[in-house]
């Protein structure tokens, strides 16, 4: 417990760090395209992939859980639509981000630190946390949301394929229910939920990577550390945030 | 000159420097001497504000360096040139991006100004043409190379190099040696350079600090060292069968 409360007051002071005495405007610009280019771009296939099976599955669960005839076929697509934009895109595609980005994010940090890359830059007269970490964040922030948006129309498109492909309802009862009962606050919801997400992955990772140990196997633990507890950090701020939206 | 005085460093319980007290000078290779794990790359380290002494202070030209505020502290780094121990080159960046880093930091030199300045500085350390090497693709020698050509790329007043010859061949350390000392002269820098290569301390040292447990111990020239009867030292420079033959037949050429 001490040892927590000891983890957390340091990272507060790391995100601190990160966000005072930033570097020059021109560093900054590379390093940030740099970032979600590496951050980013390298996540579309994963992300692409999971969307339109998860999206396919959750069409065919709904349609195989639909036995009462009082349930319009359009439930299918109402209900695709819902989990995808409420919790399948914006939760489950950023725990799998955590697994990819945190892990990377933290072994690299971990490997120039273990190299002394990182004093490297110290001695130069680098502020380290703001040249390393805050690009890294800052990516992430700009380019998360989009991964999102960009998995809920493969999540929908999966559904599509699922009821068209086994016949379990039309094209038209399926886009119908896409449209029914919409909000645009559900979306903005999940966006401010990405962004939250996106940011407590690459700071949780970034902080595990800065203050790896000097030793062979101490990269691959902080690498570990980031993922579980990026993960954790998600599902417990998944809980207060949907308290917050929803209620 | 950098000055060091009564510095104390302790990591938890491990007393790791007591009070040392020194002078590296202008001009000079300066050499810290000692076992693994005497506390020479944490003093190297507490000089150049990666560690912070509990007690004590650095001066850069009889200013106080652990003192300053972080801007202060800046101005002074922009001078420091540091070759590390594993050369700590950015492994995502080419050779030419490596050496070029600092000036893009730091200056407001235009792309044709700093493409020159590199190329000079890897001249320097007969690397011309390597530029778009990344670090993996280059030897250990290499490495060391670019990482000394890195650290010269600020034109900078003090050079630190953490043990610049650790496994390499004994000619390419030769060879990074002697780029070392020749770099000190030609540039006029204070240069500080931790060993426990005794060849090196035969070849390149003008000052010699053995630091023994976290302790200054003795401090003179290369042919001091040679014939001083501290025993700890002796213990050191004669650990070698060979070094131990060397002053047999030193001996008795002297009788
Ligand atoms: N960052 C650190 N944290 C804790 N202990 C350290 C650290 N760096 C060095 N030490 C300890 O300080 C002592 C001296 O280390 P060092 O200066 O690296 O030796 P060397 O003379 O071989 O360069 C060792 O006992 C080492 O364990
Ligand atoms: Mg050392």
């Amino acid at each position: 417990m001490f040892q927590l409360i000891a983890n957390i007051g340091k990272y507060m002071s790391m995100i601190l760090a990160v966000f005072s005495k930033p570097e020059k405007g021109s560093v900054f610009r590379a390093r940030l395209f740099e970032e979600i280019d590496f951050i980013g771009i390298n996540s579309i296939i994963i992300v692409a992939l999971m969307s339109v099976f998860m999206g396919g599955v959750i069409a065919l669960q709904t349609a195989s859980n639909m036995d009462s005839p009082w349930l319009p076929e359009y439930t299918i697509g109402y209900i695709t639509r819902s989990s995808t934009i409420l919790e399948f895109s914006p939760t489950i595609i950023c725990l799998i981000l955590a697994g990819k980005v945190g892990s990377n994010v933290a072994s690299e940090i971990g490997t120039m630190k273990t190299t002394e890359q990182i004093d490297a830059l110290e001695i130069m007269g680098v502020n380290s946390l703001g040249y390393l970490v805050l690009p890294k964040i800052m990516g992430a922030v700009i380019f998360f949301p989009i991964l999102i948006v960009f998995s809920m129309g493969l999540s929908l498109v999966g559904g599509w394929l699922a009821v068209l492909l086994s016949g379990l309802a039309s094209t038209e009862t399926y886009v119908f229910g896409i449209r029914s009962f919409f909000e645009v606050g559900d979306i903005t919801y999940a966006l401010v939920k990405t962004v939250v997400f996106a940011f407590l992955i690459v700071s949780i990772a970034s902080y595990y990577g800065y203050y790896t140990k000097v030793g062979a196997v101490e990269v691959g633990k902080s690498a570990t550390k980031a993922v579980v507890s990026s993960s954790i950090a998600i599902l417990i701020s998944n809980f207060f945030l949907t308290q917050m939206f929803l209620l | 000159m950098i000055e060091v005085r009564g510095v104390n460093k302790t990591f938890a319980d491990n007393h790791v420097l007591h009070d040392i007290n020194t002078k590296f000078e202008k001009g000079k290779v300066n050499l810290i001497i000692g076992q693994s794990g005497s506390g020479k790359s944490v003093l190297a380290k507490c000089m150049v504000g990666l560690h912070r002494p509990e007690t004590g202070m650095i001066l850069y030209e009889g200013e106080n360096f652990t003192d300053m505020d972080h801007k202060e502290r800046v101005n002074i780094r922009k001078e420091i040139g540091m070759l590390f121990q594993g050369s700590a080159l950015f492994d995502s960046m080419t050779v030419e991006q490596n050496v070029m880093f600092p000036l893009t930091m730091f200056t407001t030199m235009t792309k044709k100004e700093k493409l020159d300045r590199v190329n000079f500085c890897l001249e320097r350390v007969n690397l011309d043409g390597k530029n778009d090497l990344y670090p993996a693709e280059c030897s250990g020698g290499m490495q060391k190379r670019i990482g000394i050509a890195r650290a010269i790329s600020m034109n900078p007043k003090y050079l630190f190099c953490d043990e610049p010859n650790s496994g390499l061949d004994p000619l390419t350390a030769i060879v990074i040696d002697n780029l070392i000392k020749e770099i000190t002269y030609e540039f006029d820098t204070t240069t500080i350079v931790i060993t426990h290569d005794m060849n090196s301390v035969i070849e390149i040292g003008d000052n010699i600090l053995f630091i023994h447990q976290g302790r200054n111990w003795w401090e003179g020239n290369s042919k001091g060292i040679l014939t001083t009867d501290n025993k700890e030292i002796s213990e050191f420079v004669y650990a070698s069968d060979f070094m131990k033959e060397i002053r047999t037949m030193m001996k008795e050429k002297r009788q």
